[in-house]
């Protein structure tokens, strides 16, 4: 399906981690999460190589990009994986979020989300507080996306 | 030289619980001092070297990079560092008193195996298929390969003074909801696969799960299976503190360590790898790991093995040697069958996304905290008539299955220090 072509039968997303992230409990939440928001859901599972993360959003063209890592590497693999990301003109304008566990000292004064934002996320949503912060995003995109 | 399997067994004879951290940074220096620390810490302990997500996942260059550009790690890249660094880590701290492990969780660990070898290291821990499910996207068949020509590296590197020990990670597939019966026959399986090529000293893991009387019950039966199909090599069984999602409060935290470190001695289980306040958080310091080893080590002095019989028997043991025997009768090659097993969906690991994974299984917890079968999918495990096909699980239905260990110890912490707070009031 065509991006912004979802209407009422929900966006097409891609929920993914990145290659050294092997994580998947939390891949399985955001899975079963936007379902049950209405939205279609293809789910890259562990590690998943840059290469193969581009080329799949190449592919799919999706409505939404979902990066979710917890291993502690997040922030580190996520300004490389961006960068990549944005630099295919099929993904210059498609929403891409990232959240979870991204560094591995715990929570920090928000520099990180900062940075993560200025190398070309849309939104960082860290830790677990963050999923009602994610709901409400994610019900924004439609409209946005659509017009 | 350092001899793992007989540091054990000498410590099992002298009814002391080894208890061991899973520690790794990616600074030589705070490595060797966080061995140093593990050392002197007043338990009976072995020390490991946790290794990073890049190493584990076969990203040298991305290790290195990072390692270059001080970008902290989740563990310390033993492939990234000439073995010189890792020699010098482990110099005067790695002996016969203190022998050191390597835990890492790659589907295709030749790289680390060499370089453990390298810096003069003989334990490490793994498997065929408890690092490829869970770990990576790699081809069943391909770890299965990798993995023996590991098995077969470090078997060869025994001399008089190093008789090569590795473990399973059998026990702890996904960390959390997987009913026992196939934790048990999964490790064995490991184990077997280990023996067939080339190990001689092999410990069996059983990570805690969700309810102390099955746990129990499971642990006792994987002895007795061990003890059936692989009496012929030194051997033990370890146990892993809670790998699901753990209590946010240090005291739930403190409870559910302490009752992995009273399972251990119950069961008869020689080793314990312990849990930090911090797991709910991020990266564990050296601190909070000596406390939880001090900590377990002092639990675990308190309590006393259960008389044989203790465990009433509901079928887990039988639940789990059927398992292993029917993957054992698909292929006289272990790996082989291993390969077929998940083919045919005779093992079947619940909410595994691994493409090499059947994922027909699903699980469910009792209201007492016990894992059952609520979908066995194609395992060779009955289905109990009354039970009714698994209704999917919402999102917050899969958050409260997963986090109901973190609920009921937050809970019992929050309980008993309300307790103490009114004991004081008075
Ligand atoms: C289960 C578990 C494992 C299992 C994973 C099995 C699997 N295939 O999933 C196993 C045992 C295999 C494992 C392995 C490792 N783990 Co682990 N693991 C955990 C544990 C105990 C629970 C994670 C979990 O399943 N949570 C359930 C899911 C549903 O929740 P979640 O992942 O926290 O995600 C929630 C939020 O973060 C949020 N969220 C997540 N992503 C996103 C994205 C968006 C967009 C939004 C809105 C929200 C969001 O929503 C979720 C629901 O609230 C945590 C510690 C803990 N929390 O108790 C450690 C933990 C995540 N692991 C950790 C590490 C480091 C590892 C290892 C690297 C080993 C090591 N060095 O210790 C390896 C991974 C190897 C690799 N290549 O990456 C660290 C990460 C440290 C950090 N970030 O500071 C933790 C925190 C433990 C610790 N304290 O050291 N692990």
């Amino acid at each position: 399906m065509e991006r912004g072509k979802a209407g009422k039968a929900g966006l097409n997303v891609v929920v993914t981690t990145m290659v050294s992230d092997s994580h998947t409990w939390n891949l399985v939440f955001l899975q079963l999460l936007l379902e049950e928001l209405g939205h279609r859901v293809t789910n890259l599972g562990p590690c998943v190589p840059d290469e193969v993360l581009a080329a799949e959003c190449r592919r799919r063209r999706p409505d939404l990009i979902v990066l979710s890592s917890v291993n502690g590497h997040g922030y580190n693999d996520g300004l490389r994986v961006v960068a990549g990301l944005r630099a295919c003109p099929e993904l210059r304008g498609t929403p891409i979020v990232i959240g979870g566990k991204l560094g591995i000292a715990g929570a920090e004064d928000g520099a990180r989300a900062r940075a993560l934002l200025a190398a070309g996320f849309d939104a960082v949503f860290e830790e677990a507080a963050s999923v009602d912060a994610f709901r409400s995003y994610v019900r924004s995109l439609p409209a946005g996306v659509l017009l | 030289m350092t001899a793992f399997g007989p540091f054990v067994a000498r410590a099992r004879a002298a009814g002391t619980l080894v208890v061991q951290p899973r520690m790794g940074m990616s600074e030589p220096g705070r490595m060797r001092a966080g061995l140093l620390a593990t050392k002197d810490a007043a338990a009976t302990t072995v020390g490991t070297l946790t290794l990073d997500s890049y190493t584990r996942t076969g990203e040298v260059a991305a290790a290195r990079r990072a390692v270059a550009e001080g970008v902290p790690l989740n563990g310390y890249p033993i492939t990234s560092y000439p073995s010189g660094v890792t020699r010098s880590v482990l110099h005067g701290v790695a002996d016969d008193s203190f022998p050191v492990q390597v835990r890492h969780g790659s589907a295709r660990p030749e790289k680390i195996f060499s370089a453990l070898l390298a810096a003069g290291l003989h334990a490490t821990e793994g498997g065929p298929v408890s690092y490829c499910l869970p770990y990576s996207r790699t081809p069943l068949r391909e770890a299965v390969d990798s993995w023996r020509r590991c098995c077969e590296l470090l078997a060869a590197s025994r001399t008089d003074g190093a008789e090569p020990h590795l473990e399973t990670f059998g026990g702890c597939m996904m960390g959390q909801l997987c009913p026992p019966g196939l934790l048990i026959a999964l490790s064995v399986l490991e184990g077997l696969f280990f023996r067939r090529h080339g190990l001689r000293s092999i410990s069996l893991s059983y990570a805690q799960q969700a309810s102390t009387r099955q746990d129990e019950e499971a642990v006792t039966a994987l002895q007795a299976i061990a003890a059936e199909l692989l009496p012929d090599v030194d051997r033990h069984v370890v146990i892993y503190t809670y790998m699901g999602v753990y209590p946010l409060s240090p005291g739930g935290a403190q409870l559910l360590l302490d009752e992995a470190a009273r399972l251990a001695v119950r069961t008869g289980a020689a080793r314990l790898i312990v849990k930090t306040t911090a797991e709910a958080y991020r990266i564990p310091t050296v601190g909070e790991n000596v406390r939880a080893l001090e900590s377990a080590a002092a639990v675990a002095a308190g309590e006393r093995r259960s008389p044989p019989g203790a465990t009433p028997d509901t079928g887990i043991r039988a639940e789990a040697r059927g398992l292993i025997d029917a993957v054992l009768d698909l292929h006289p090659d272990i790996g082989r069958a291993l390969v077929l097993a998940f083919a045919k969906g005779y093992l079947d690991v619940p909410y595994c996304l691994h493409p090499d994974n059947a994922g027909r299984a699903r699980s469910r917890l009792d209201h007492d905290g016990r894992l059952h079968w609520s979908d066995p999918g194609s395992m060779p495990i009955g289905r109990s008539g009354r039970t009714p096909a698994a209704p999917a699980l919402s999102s917050s239905e899969l958050l409260g299955a997963l986090s109901y260990v973190q609920r009921s110890y937050d809970r019992r912490a929050f309980r008993t220090s309300v307790a103490d707070g009114v004991s004081v009031a008075r």
